[in-house]
């Protein structure tokens, strides 16, 4: 299954495609770290905090490219869009209620982030390639974790039931044209997200 | 979640001794490698890393030295304090290189 959007990345309007990307990044990274300090054990408290700001890490390169491409800057993509404007699939704005579910999700968009990255590395757009193979060498970091949580937790049928319910949503993460439309939990955490910067007049230094 | 120490030890370039690190806790040997690589291993920091349980660690504390055989050293024991007292014994002196 190939996206046209995907297939050629130069004629489709590379910043779309860069921030459909960028958007998941940073909103999976920031539900991820909602984790941080209240995860199952410290241990695992530090790796799952340490993917959530790789996420953001990886949100951040996109935007960047983005910019270049519209004259803008990193910050403005990431904070200063209406909820709207977001191209973010459903599955990684959702606010899950357990550890099962964030597990599961983590696993479906691995999955679907490493089909996505493999097409950004074969493009002939030496920027997105380059890029997509630099994110792509922290992801492998992210499956192996997924991969070991995934066999752990497969006899629990309350991670089964979580990965069923959420699988449906995970289609849209390598195929941008499933995107339709946003969950409203995603207004809700952009509010939160995007407090602090909105709290001084535009143009404000940091 | 049933949890087992693991130690690690840290090899900062190769050919170098390993050192501990830390420890980690974890539930398998899997756990133990992921966690061990984000916290010592992937920022470049080690040319290797060991990790092992902690109960595959046999300790010994209980160290007397009995009769004081400080001769049974491999870094070798200090001769400075015998050679003086021979010296006072002999009637000769280090500080007369020339033999008088």
């Amino acid at each position: 299954m190939v996206s046209p959007m995907l297939r050629n990345v130069s004629e489709q309007g590379r910043a779309q495609l860069l921030l459909g990307i960028a958007d998941d990044e940073l909103i999976l990274g920031w539900r991820d770290s909602e984790w941080t300090g209240v995860a199952p054990f410290l241990e695992e408290d530090v790796a799952f905090s340490s993917i959530a700001q790789n996420e953001i890490g990886h949100a951040r390169a996109l935007y960047e490219l983005a910019a270049r491409d519209l004259g803008t800057t990193a910050d403005e993509l990431a904070f200063d869009r209406r909820p709207a404007e977001y191209r973010c699939a459903q599955l990684v704005e959702l606010r899950l209620p357990g550890w099962e579910h964030t597990i599961a999700r983590h696993c479906l968009y691995e999955a679907a982030d490493a089909e996505r990255l493999a097409r950004l590395i074969a493009s002939d757009d030496p920027e997105v390639a380059g890029l997509a193979a630099k994110i792509d060498r922290e992801e492998a970091y992210h499956r192996m974790h997924a991969d070991m949580w995934f066999d752990r937790l497969s006899g629990e049928p309350r991670f089964q039931a979580a990965l069923e319910e959420l699988r449906p949503l995970a289609t849209a993460i390598a195929d941008p044209e499933l995107r339709n439309g946003h969950t409203p939990d995603l207004a809700e955490l952009l509010e939160v997200m995007t407090e602090v910067r909105r709290s001084q007049p535009p143009g404000t230094t940091w | 979640m049933t949890a087992t120490i693991w130690e690690v030890f840290r090899q900062e370039r190769k050919g170098q001794a390993f050192q501990h690190a830390g420890s980690i806790e974890a539930p398998d040997e899997r756990f133990a490698d992921w966690y061990a690589r984000e916290q010592y291993g992937r920022r470049g920091e080690s040319a290797a890393l060991w990790i092992v349980p902690r109960d595959a660690v046999h300790p010994i504390e209980d160290f007397v030295d009995e009769l004081n055989r400080n001769y049974h050293r491999v870094d070798g024991y200090p001769l400075k304090e015998k050679l003086k007292e021979a010296r006072e014994r002999a009637g000769t002196s280090a500080a007369a290189p020339d033999g008088s």
